[in-house]
């Protein structure tokens, strides 16, 4: 490998850390508490039986280790921060730093759950205005902010278009999954107690509207549809899709993960969308954090409503805001309290910081860089699928396959050429699929690098292939034994392993 | 717009590169129909300074600087400040869910010393990289149990925290598993009798909760004793970690399922938090949620992946263990940070004053009112029963900047004019004496 190739990074020091419990030694503290000011009482006594007789190899260590520790730990780490994330479906996106900022003042920060309304107006108003700017943005009726994630968004969804048709007599037995859908689509199904059944995508990489008629009965509860879908590609018949389930009494719920090609452009409320989740930490840039925590706002239409979880916050007369519990038609709460607040502060900052004209050039410059993407690489990666792409294309490793080299050893490479890998053989009616999702944040240049990279890796896939079958080069692990972490899982670390696992 | 990284001529280049004459272009799959074309309906764009002062503004109108005597599963915990100066390195904020395993180690080794500390504090062998939060942990566990047990039906205490019931109930309400509660006694802890009337041959699990909703700690060996007889499960809930600094880990459970709030979690208004399931080795392959292990790369050197994904739903699908995908991460990394601080000797300590200022605030209150369930072991929260209607004092203790307990007459009528009130080593002295003086009024 020549480093001259690779022009967004270098090689770097850096430090070696071993786990905590290996810094670990009796007497180390890096806490220190005030004196008591009321009476000591003995545990031991009071608690009798229950006490507990020690914290076993809970680690002892000071103050400056804990932070040489954890900030050698986030070095190993990839980041936003530190460069592109190409992550097809995830919606990397640039995370503001004023979003963590507002969401740390005390008062909202600090704020009680169960402290009362008339102290909480503030939090309560931050959901409040957060919820009608997501409804427009949606097009949608009514909206509940308490899921935490995108899947517990897809559940709550589900568990809405259950009660209704409940309502009306029968829930009915199945939903329809299109083959190309996310993971958490058919899961969720499954939890909410429906069958799931496969929904095929046509040679354009769309649903295939005839199949759909042909599938859709008094059986089916309802269609979960991403669009624009995991190829990138806006399903262009949604209206029929959505006539046809209507027509046989089912609802469509939208898997919003790909609502970053939408805001401001056009709305799934006006498109025949029933229900859909919304994922604040994609779209709406709440920070990734290393896997969570998410927001999964589900909005709904109007005959849903009486359905959502409760609470919900309604504005009383006198402007105020208030909890309502009594909604005796509820599927039920789906979490304790009132959802991941803390990610409502940032979303409602996000938004406020683009403004209805920042929201419409965010999903345009989203959408113009995964075209300008699939443009420059075309021709060196397959392209499965011809229709237009909206803000991730999908390519596949077919020509690199020649030479043995998979998606995924070329997505390993990437990291040699400083690049968060894109998304890995996924959507799975792709063979060897290369999921390239941008988002608005990259500029000219760093979309050039990784047009650069990509097309360099395509060179050594034919000149060396053998060389990108074992990237990454650069890393300070090379590529991990899977296998053999599954095989005999080690799940934590043991006190007498300290000797033979120590660097 | 200041986060979008574009000069108008290279938005001009891009396009012309592409063959597009405008972006419009681009969105002409979606029909023209559908197309908005009107600006949405958002506060328009704002300075950084006016995101701030609305934020403040918001922050005002809300209780801070209070004296808090809630708990009720969320805790006011001293968070050190090495916390958030770790949690906001771009590098742990801002990256994505470590699938990509050789530049995501420093995640990667931080969950993993996640689940070794969760295991040493709980007792138990295994414990995941997180769930939502709490209450959905618990309702997890319960799903995990029919399937580890192929029994169709769970019992579950109510002095478990009603949310945590509720949001049971809404789990598993089409999974064909019925939930049956079973009661407490005088003494605060569960009813071993209504136990044992109330398990069968369908039961998959018991589910309590210890330190329960009143601040009892249940006598988790016993219960354990009479579940494991009637081959049942027994799935122990904590909504206050701290606790595991003086109380004896329920290691006679076979599931534990835990909120870590208390572990240098903002209360932030009710989230995010993090939950954490942690299990017997033995039904690791029935737990939800990503798992770290550790393993070698080709080199032999030491590293961390993600494992047994094929519990998981982007490999099982609708066969999965659960439909849970992202996590709590970020939330995780603070508990770990927050145990890492305290550690060994210091979480003894904090949950030892923590016991002492309950200890102290609920002798004080004993001379105001009643105090509910004696005669069994509470950590930092305990029930207080007035004549005065709670709902009345809370109005007269926040006319003195003071939030008082959580009153239980809705989910609790039995218990009359009766409060859960916590105290931790964020209350002063002279906080619990000028509440305990306008009880007293």
């Amino acid at each position: 490998m020549s480093d001259r190739d690779i022009r967004k990074a270098v090689r770097h020091v850096n430090q070696n850390e071993g786990l905590i419990f290996e810094r670990s030694s009796p007497g180390k503290k890096g806490y220190r508490l005030p004196p008591l000011d009321v009476p000591e009482v003995d545990y031991k006594k009071a608690l009798g039986t229950a006490a507990r007789a020690d914290l076993g190899s809970m680690p002892e260590v000071s103050e400056m280790e804990i932070i040489r520790h954890f900030t050698r730990l986030s070095t190993w780490n990839y980041a936003i921060d530190l460069g592109m994330y190409p992550l097809g479906s995830c919606t990397m996106k640039y995370n503001a730093r004023v979003n963590e900022v507002v969401a740390r003042f005390p008062g909202l920060a600090n704020a009680h759950p169960f402290q009362s309304a008339d102290v909480s107006q503030g939090a309560m108003r931050v959901m409040k205005t957060l919820s009608d700017c997501l409804l427009d943005i949606t097009g949608m009726d009514a909206i509940t902010l308490q899921p935490a994630a995108g899947a517990h968004g897809e559940m709550t969804g589900i568990l809405l278009m259950h009660a209704y048709l409940q309502s009306k007599g029968n829930p009915r037995k199945k939903i329809l999954i299109p083959d190309s859908a996310h993971g958490t689509n058919p899961a969720t199904a499954a939890i909410c107690g429906y069958a799931v059944e496969n929904l095929k995508s046509n040679s354009r990489g769309m649903v295939d509207v005839s199949a759909l008629a042909a599938q859709m009965n008094e059986d089916v509860a309802g269609l979960m549809l991403t669009n624009p879908n995991t190829l990138g590609i806006f399903e262009q018949e949604i209206h029929k899709i959505a006539e046809i389930l209507h027509q046989k009494g089912g609802l469509l719920y939208m898997d919003g993960a790909n609502m970053n090609a939408l805001v401001g452009k056009t709305r799934p409320g006006d498109f025949g969308v029933d229900v859909m989740h919304l994922n604040l930490h994609k779209t709406f840039s709440t920070p990734h954090g290393g896997g969570g925590p998410g927001s999964g706002p589900v909005a709904c239409k109007k005959i849903l409503e009486p359905f959502l979880p409760k609470p919900v916050i309604v504005e009383k007369a006198d402007g105020t805001l208030a909890f309502d519990y009594d909604r005796p038609k509820s599927v039920g709460r789906v979490r304790m309290f009132y959802g991941n607040f803390g990610m409502h502060v940032r979303a409602l900052a996000y938004i406020m910081a683009n403004g209805p004209d920042g929201l419409r050039q965010t999903t345009e410059d989203a959408v113009l860089n995964a075209n300008y993407i699939r443009k420059k690489l075309e021709g060196d990666y397959d392209l499965p699928y011809q229709s237009p792409s909206m803000h991730e294309v999908v390519f596949s490793d077919h020509i690199q396959e020649q030479k043995g080299v998979k998606t995924g050893d070329v997505a390993k490479r990437l990291i040699d050429y400083g690049f968060h890998p894109y998304t890995v053989s996924f959507p799975l009616v792709v063979h060897g699929a290369i999921m390239i999702e941008p988002t608005e944040s990259e500029s000219l240049e760093e979309l050039d690098l990784l047009v650069d990279a990509m097309k360099s890796i395509a060179r050594e896939a034919e000149d060396d292939p053998e060389m990108v079958r074992n990237a990454p080069h650069t890393t300070r692990v090379k590529r991990l034994d899977e296998t053999a972490a599954a095989r005999k899982p080690i799940l934590r670390w043991r006190p007498a392993a300290t000797k033979t696992a120590a660097e | 717009m200041r986060y979008l990284p574009k000069s108008p001529a290279d938005r001009a280049q891009m396009l012309r590169e592409i063959g597009c004459k405008s972006v419009d272009d681009l969105f002409a799959p979606i029909p023209a129909e559908y197309r908005l074309n009107r600006d949405l309906k958002v506060p328009r764009q704002m300075a950084e300074s006016e995101i701030i002062d609305y934020f403040q503004e918001r922050a005002g109108s809300n209780a801070a600087g209070f004296a808090l005597f809630l708990g009720a599963g969320a805790y006011h915990h001293y968070r050190p400040v090495v916390i958030d100066a770790m949690v906001s390195r771009g590098e742990f904020l801002t990256s994505y869910t470590p699938y990509q395993a050789e530049i995501a180690q420093g995640t990667l080794q931080a969950i993993f010393e996640f689940q070794t500390m969760v295991c040493e504090l709980t007792g138990m062998e295994v414990a995941n990289a997180s769930m939502y939060d709490g209450s959905t942990g618990a309702a997890e566990a319960m799903l995990m149990a029919v399937r580890v047990t192929g029994r169709k039906a769970a019992v579950v205490a109510r002095s478990v925290h009603p949310e945590y019931r509720e949001v049971m109930h809404t789990y598993t309400q089409h999974q064909g598993l019925p939930i049956t509660e079973f009661a407490f006694l005088e003494n605060g802890r569960v009813d071993m009798a209504d136990l044992e009337k109330k398990i069968t041959s369908d039961t998959a699990c018991v589910l309590i909760q210890s330190p329960n909703f009143f601040g009892t700690i249940e006598d988790v060996a016993a219960v354990a004793d009479l579940v494991h007889k009637k081959g049942a499960l027994l799935v122990v809930s904590i909504a206050e970690a701290l606790s595991l600094g003086i109380v004896k880990p329920p290691v006679e459970a076979d599931i534990v399922s835990m909120e870590t709030q208390s572990f240098g979690v903002p209360l932030g208004y009710g989230g995010p938090y993090a939950g954490v399931m942690a299990t017997k080795e033995k039904f690791v392959r029935q737990m939800p949620g990503r798992l770290v292990g550790e393993t070698r790369d080709k080199d032999g050197k030491r590293g961390f992946v993600l494992t047994l994904s094929t519990r998981e739903q982007h490999i099982r699908r609708e066969k999965a263990t659960s439909n849970i995908c992202t996590n709590q991460a970020l939330i995780a990394t603070m508990a770990t940070i927050y145990m890492t601080i305290y550690g060994r000797e210091g979480l003894k300590e904090l949950a030892a004053q923590n016991l002492a200022k309950a200890t102290y605030a609920a002798n004080e209150l004993a001379k105001k009112g009643k105090i509910l369930f004696p005669g069994s072991p509470r950590f930092n929260e305990f029930v207080v029963q007035t004549k005065a209607d709670p709902f009345e004092i809370n109005r007269r203790l926040q006319a003195k900047k003071i939030i008082g307990g959580f009153p239980l007459k809705w989910q609790y009528p039995e218990l009359g004019n009766a409060a859960v009130w916590c105290c931790t080593e964020l209350n002063s002295k002279e906080q619990i004496d000028a509440a305990v003086q306008v009880v007293g009024q």
